[in-house]
C-alpha cells in the first residue's frame, strides 16, 4: 500500500503549493487571456481562413489548397518573396557587421562616447513616415543632396529609387541609419567583457585579432545571436519604410517594376486593398513557416554561441 | 587608476619598456583611427537630420537650387506654422499622444501584474508557461492580423481607438521579459518579511515592490512611448476617420497631396520629431537609473 501512495503524493500539490498555483495565476491571468484571445485563437482562425475563399462581404467559403496553389503561381507573390529573402539574405547581415564595426570602434575608450552613443540611437526613435519622407528627399534623382555630392566626383547621377537595380540597395542603405539602436546593443555587450581575461590573454602574447576571434567575440556571441533573431524576424516584416518610400498617390506600392515590393506589402495589398482576406491569410501561414525553419536554422547552427558561466 | 600604471612603468627591464611603449603608440594610432571613423560615421547620422531641418526653411523655389545651399538664404520661420495648417497637424498629434497615454497606461499596470506573477509567486509551471509565452515575441504580427482585423470589425471596432489601445491591457511579453528581470533581482527576504507580517500579494506589489521598480516601468513606458509613436501599420488599417489619425497618417497624408513642397513635408516632419528628441534628451536619466537598478544584487 505505502509503495502506491509515494508515486501518487508526488503528483499532488501541498495546501501551500495550491494556493501558490491559484495566486499565480490569477496574476498572470492578462497574459492568459492575451495569448488566448491575441495569439493563439486568431493562428487557428488564420489557418482556417487561408483554406477559404473571404471578402469580408460574404461568410468565408471553403476551397482547400487552391489559394496554396494561386500562390505558387502568382509571379507578384514570388517577386515580393524574393525581394524580402534579399533583404534578410543581404540587407540584414550587412546591418549587423555595420553595427558591430561601430560598436568596436566606439568601445575603443575613445572621449565623447554619450554623444555618439546619442547621434546613433536618435534615427531609430524619430517617427519612421518623418523619417522616410527626408529620405525620399536625400534620394531625389534630380534634386537630392546624394546626387549632387556624387556630382562633385564626376559619377552619373543614380536613380536611387526609381531604378529597379538600385532601389533594395537604397533601402539597406537608410536601414543603417535607421538601426543604429543595435550599435548600442553591442556596445553594451562590448563593455561587460570582462577585463581581466584580456588582460591575461595579453600576458599570453595574444595580438589584437586574436584577443577578438578567441575572446571578444564568444563573450558577446549572445547578444550577436539575440540579434539575428529578433532582426530575422523583423526583416521577413519589413513594411513601413518600402511603404512610404513607394507609396503612389492612387494607394499602390512597390517601386519600379515591383522591385521593392515585400513580403507584408503584397499581404497588407491582397488583404486591405482587395480584400482577399483568404488569399492573405495563406500569404501569412507561409510567412510563418518561413519565418520558424529559418529561426529553427539560426537555433540549430547557433553552435558558435558561447554562454559564459557566472560564477 | 593610477598607482597600478605606475607600477608596470616602474618595471626596470629595458625590453619590456620598449614593449609596452610599442603598445602604447599602436593603441594611440587605433584609437586616432576610431575617433575618426566614428566623426566621420557620427556626421553622416546626423547629415539627414540637419537637411531636413535646413529644407524645412527653405522656401519653394530655393529648395530646387542646383547646386543646393547649405543654409537657407532667408530662413523661412512660417513654414513651420503653414505645415501645421496645411494638415490638421494639432489633432493628428493629439490623437497620438492619446493613443500613447491609454497604452502605456494599459502596458505598464498589465505588465507589472503579470510580471510580478511571473517573478514573485512561487507557483508550479512557472517557468515553463513563462518560456511559452516569451516565444510569442517571435510570431510574426501578419499571422494574427487578418483574423484580428475580422474580429474587432465584427464588433464595431474598426474605425476606432480599441484596437490599437485594448490590446495593451493584456500584456506585452517582451516588457513582461524586462520587468520580471528587474523583479527578481529584489531580494526574497523583503518580500517574504511582508507576507509572514499578513500582508497580501496585491499589497506587497503595490507597497513592497512597485516602489523599488520605478525606474523600470518608467523604462517600459519610454519605450511603449516610442513605439505608439512610430506606428504606422496599425493606426493605417483601423483608423479610417481622418478625425481619429496619428500624425504617421497625417504626414502621409501630406505627402499625397503636397508631395511638391518639399519645404512644408520638412516643416511637418521636424515638427513630428521633436516631441521625440526633447522626450530622448529629458529621460536619458531614467535610461540609465534603469540600468543602474540591475546591480542592485544583495
Amino acid at each position: 500500500m505505502a509503495t502506491i501512495s509515494i508515486p501518487k503524493r508526488r503528483f499532488e500539490f501541498t495546501r501551500t503549493q495550491r494556493r501558490a498555483l491559484i495566486t499565480g495565476l490569477v496574476f498572470i491571468s492578462p497574459a492568459l487571456i492575451g495569448l488566448a484571445f491575441f495569439t493563439i485563437w486568431p493562428i487557428i482562425q488564420s489557418a482556417y481562413y487561408s483554406f477559404t475563399n473571404y471578402d469580408i462581404l460574404r461568410p468565408p467559403r471553403w476551397i482547400g489548397l487552391q489559394n496554396y496553389e494561386r500562390l505558387l503561381n502568382d509571379r507578384v507573390f514570388v517577386l515580393a518573396l524574393s525581394n524580402t529573402l534579399i533583404m534578410v539574405v543581404v540587407g540584414l547581415p550587412i546591418h549587423l557587421l555595420f553595427d558591430l564595426g561601430m560598436a568596436f570602434l566606439l568601445n575603443s575608450k575613445i572621449r565623447g562616447l554619450s554623444i555618439y552613443r546619442t547621434i546613433f540611437y536618435i534615427p531609430s526613435i524619430t517617427p519612421v513616415v518623418a523619417s522616410a519622407i527626408v529620405w525620399m528627399w536625400l534620394f531625389n534623382g534630380q534634386y537630392g543632396i546624394l546626387n549632387v555630392i556624387l556630382g562633385w566626383f564626376g559619377i552619373a547621377p543614380i536613380g536611387w529609387l526609381t531604378d529597379p537595380n538600385w532601389i533594395k540597395t537604397s533601402l539597406i542603405f537608410m536601414g543603417l541609419w535607421f538601426g543604429g539602436n543595435t550599435i548600442l546593443v553591442y556596445l553594451a555587450g562590448l563593455q561587460e567583457v570582462p577585463t581581466h581575461l584580456i588582460e591575461a590573454a595579453e600576458l599570453d602574447g595574444a595580438n589584437a585579432w586574436q584577443k577578438t576571434r578567441n575572446i571578444t567575440l564568444p563573450m558577446i556571441s549572445p547578444i550577436i545571436f539575440y540579434t539575428i533573431i529578433i532582426n530575422i524576424i523583423g526583416y521577413f516584416q519589413y513594411f513601413t519604410e518600402g511603404w512610404v518610400l513607394t507609396a503612389t498617390r492612387e494607394g499602390a506600392a512597390g517601386g519600379p517594376a515591383n522591385s521593392a515590393l515585400f513580403y507584408s506589402m503584397y499581404l497588407y495589398q491582397n488583404a486591405f486593398q482587395q480584400f482577399k482576406m483568404g488569399y492573405a491569410s495563406a500569404q501569412a501561414w507561409i510567412l510563418f513557416v518561413i519565418v520558424l525553419i529559418a529561426t529553427v536554422i539560426v537555433f540549430r547552427t547557433s553552435g558558435w554561441v558561447y554562454y559564459h558561466a557566472e560564477e | 587608476m593610477a598607482a597600478p600604471q605606475t607600477i608596470r612603468t616602474a618595471v626596470p627591464a629595458p625590453v619590456a619598456i620598449d614593449w609596452r611603449q610599442n603598445r602604447i603608440i599602436i593603441e594611440r594610432i587605433k584609437q586616432g583611427v576610431a575617433y575618426v571613423i566614428c566623426t566621420a560615421m557620427a556626421l553622416a547620422f546626423v547629415f539627414p537630420l540637419y537637411w531636413l531641418v535646413v529644407t524645412a526653411l527653405k522656401t519653394d523655389l530655393e529648395i530646387f537650387l542646383v547646386p543646393p545651399s547649405i543654409l537657407p538664404v532667408n530662413p523661412q520661420w512660417q513654414n513651420f506654422y503653414q505645415a501645421t495648417i496645411y494638415i490638421d497637424f494639432w489633432r493628428f498629434m493629439f490623437n497620438t499622444f492619446a493613443i500613447a497615454a491609454l497604452s502605456i497606461i494599459g502596458t505598464v499596470t498589465s505588465c507589472t501584474v503579470i510580471a510580478y506573477g511571473f517573478a514573485r509567486i512561487r507557483w508550479p509551471g512557472r517557468n515553463i508557461i513563462f518560456l511559452i509565452y516569451l516565444s510569442t515575441i517571435m510570431l510574426p504580427a501578419q499571422v494574427t492580423l487578418i483574423p484580428l482585423y475580422i474580429t474587432y470589425r465584427s464588433m464595431g471596432w474598426v474605425g476606432t481607438i480599441l484596437p490599437l489601445v485594448v490590446p495593451s491591457f493584456f500584456g506585452n511579453p517582451f516588457f513582461v521579459f524586462l520587468l520580471r528581470q528587474f523583479l527578481m533581482t529584489i531580494p526574497h527576504e523583503l518580500t517574504d518579511a511582508a507576507r509572514i507580517d499578513g500582508a497580501s500579494e496585491v499589497g506587497i506589489l503595490r507597497y513592497v515592490v512597485l516602489p523599488l521598480v520605478r525606474p523600470a516601468l518608467a523604462t517600459v513606458a519610454l519605450f511603449t512611448f516610442v513605439n505608439v509613436y512610430r506606428d504606422y501599420l496599425a493606426p493605417l488599417i483601423y483608423l479610417q476617420n481622418q478625425d481619429q489619425w496619428t500624425i504617421s497618417l497625417g504626414l502621409k497624408m501630406f505627402q499625397n497631396m503636397y508631395g511638391a513642397q518639399w519645404q512644408l513635408m520638412m516643416a511637418a516632419s521636424t515638427l513630428a520629431m521633436l516631441p521625440m528628441l526633447i522626450l530622448f534628451f529629458l529621460t536619458q536619466r531614467t535610461f540609465i537609473k534603469g540600468i543602474a537598478l540591475t546591480g542592485l544584487k544583495e
